[in-house]
């Protein structure tokens, strides 16, 4: 009886509502705590090893001469000159790849009859092409800024196209039933519901674009961050190439979550479970 | 209610209904008072090898102004595939649709239509899919609001207006798509097992609504279902389908009263209807 009785009471009882806690929240999301854990550990084991068998700097360096690299050196005006080369390169990708998929979108025969050659140029390495572009326009930001595009430019093209294809045909019926125009179907449900696909797209394609632009940095440039890459690594300067490679992940993260806030604003409707992701 | 005069009763074979429908007098009495006129209508759909498949008809109905016309039928006899038609979505492939007496070549912009699933547009708001036919047709914005509202309040989600389709329950989903399929004022509805999806509480709730919704705004209402009871429950007029190709075995005047309650379904004169449909379904050997 006593513990009926008891146990009758306890579930009576109900729990104060919990105060916001960090020691809660850690323990919601581990990975709060796991993700920076990670990296020390990282950081921590390779200076050890860098020490203990005594690597030469010129070879690998030990994370502390990067973080010195990282200081001592200002990689500011490089990383904002390719930025620029690889966002001009993505804005120019998108506008094209977005105006030109939804052309072909829009009429089946024209997607019919590119395709075959779409295929074919998007299965070529864009790369290989890139020293084409440094002999049509020259060593300056031109040249970087159409590899860029080049390179970025299918994934949305592509992403365009099959995001525009594949509309509810519920939807379309619907609109049919009201009678509306082609425009209207357009901008009212084919190109917002296109927009998760688009935005996967855009999200490879702003990653590309910075791989675009070392490139091109690569082959024969004056100033940006491939160009330190390629003059340091001539000056057996391993430690700040490697803290050029930190600053290159950075501004690709740093790109990478811009565009996860865009998209959470513009697709706020969408599950996210069902947008693309990289 | 108006006049359902011109709607025969009586049980009748396809020839007998063709026949009836055809003289010139009988037609023209009907254009006064009839929101949907049809005759003779088949649709025959080709097969890979060239050959054709009739799918359905011929089908001849008149559907009286302000009426409630429940189509039921065995799955695939083309119930669907009828409403798709009588809207203009879908090309006929012989004979004749008036529609408020103008022949049907597309979607007509005095039909509204409820689809079986509700079809919202998942970036924009409640009132916003309510808005959509008004912002399609070019309709006065202002105006609409004023009337979006009035429509969401009739349907009983007043205060939902700002809420996304995903904050919505199904139920609640579906009637914005009755609210949005009225606010062109169309004088019909289309309506295609809108409320096949819902639980059974939720579809007799909304079959209530439904009726409620009918009797206020005035509109002629088609409605397809599969379920006899929901076909009796909410008709005037219940037209029973054959198997595929789709005809019409029986068409039912409902007198029960306008007024109705679920209670009703389980009186006497409920259940000589529902026998009557369903011999019909075990005649055809659908069941």
């Amino acid at each position: 009886m006593e513990s009926v009785h008891t146990s009758a009471a306890t579930t009576h009882t109900t729990p104060a509502p919990a105060p916001f806690s960090l020691r809660r929240k850690l323990k919601a999301r581990p990975e709060l705590l796991l993700i920076p854990g990670v990296f020390v550990a990282v950081v921590v084991i390779w200076e050890a090893i860098i020490r203990y068998f005594e690597i030469p700097i010129y070879i690998m360096p030990a994370p502390s001469n990067i973080a010195l690299s990282l200081m001592n050196t200002s990689y500011w005006d490089n990383a904002l000159y390719t930025l620029g080369e690889a966002m001009s390169g993505f804005l120019l990708a998108a506008v094209f790849g977005i105006v030109l998929g939804g052309l072909i979108a829009q009429f089946p025969l024209a997607e019919k009859t590119l395709y075959p050659y779409l295929i074919a140029i998007q299965t070529t390495p864009k790369v290989a092409v890139a020293p084409l572009f440094i002999m049509w326009f020259g060593f300056g930001m031109t040249s970087k800024v159409i590899i860029a595009a080049t390179i970025a430019f299918f994934p949305i093209l592509v992403n365009v196209i099959s995001g525009l294809r594949s509309t509810d045909p519920a939807r379309l019926e619907l609109m049919r039933s009201l009678r509306a125009t082609r425009w209207q179907i357009f901008t009212m449900v084919r190109l917002p519901g296109a927009l998760p696909m688009i935005f996967a797209g855009l999200n490879i394609a702003i990653i590309f674009s910075i791989l675009g632009a070392i490139v091109g940095e690569f082959l024969g440039s004056r100033k940006g961050l491939g160009n330190a890459i390629m003059q340091m690594n001539v000056n057996l300067d391993t430690a700040g190439v490697f803290a050029t490679l930190f600053v290159l992940s950075a501004i690709g993260v740093c790109l990478h979550v811009l565009m996860g806030i865009l998209q959470r604003k513009a697709l706020f409707w969408a599950d996210s479970s069902k947008i693309p992701t990289v | 209610m108006p006049a359902m005069s011109i709607v025969r009763d009586t049980s009748f074979s396809q020839e007998a209904s063709t026949h009836l429908n055809q003289p010139k007098a009988d037609a023209a009495g009907a254009a006064a008072t009839a929101a949907i006129v049809v005759e003779a209508l088949e649709k025959t759909y080709a097969t890979h090898d060239g050959g054709k498949v009739q799918a359905l008809g011929p089908i001849s109905v008149t559907v009286p102004q302000g009426g409630f016309m429940t189509i039921v039928g065995p799955s695939g006899c083309g119930k669907s595939t009828l409403l798709k038609l009588l809207s203009g979505l879908i090309p006929r492939s012989a004979g004749s649709i008036k529609v408020n007496g103008e022949e049907v070549h597309e979607p007509h912009r005095d039909i509204g239509m409820v689809f079986q699933s509700p079809v919202l547009l998942p970036w924009k708001t409640a009132i916003d899919n309510v808005l959509l036919p008004a912002k399609v047709l070019g309709l006065d914005m202002a105006a609409s609001r004023v009337r979006a509202q009035e429509l969401l309040e009739m349907v009983g989600l007043a205060d939902f207006a700002g809420r996304y389709p995903s904050e919505l329950s199904g139920g609640m989903q579906q009637r914005v798509a009755i609210a949005r399929s009225l606010i062109h004022d169309p004088s019909i509805l289309m309506m295609d097992e809108p409320f096949g999806a819902l639980d059974a509480m939720t579809r007799e709730v909304m079959n209530l609504e439904l009726l409620r919704i009918w009797r206020k705004a005035g509109k002629t209402i088609l409605f397809v279902t599969h379920s006899i009871p929901e076909a009796i429950f909410l008709g005037t007029h219940v037209m029973v389908l054959s198997n595929r190709p789709g005809r019409i075995v029986d068409l039912v005047t409902v007198d029960l009263p306008a007024e109705r309650g679920l209670d009703i379904m389980s009186t006497d004169a409920f259940g000589v209807f529902s026998k009557r449909i369903r011999s019909q379904f075990n005649t055809q050997g659908f069941i």
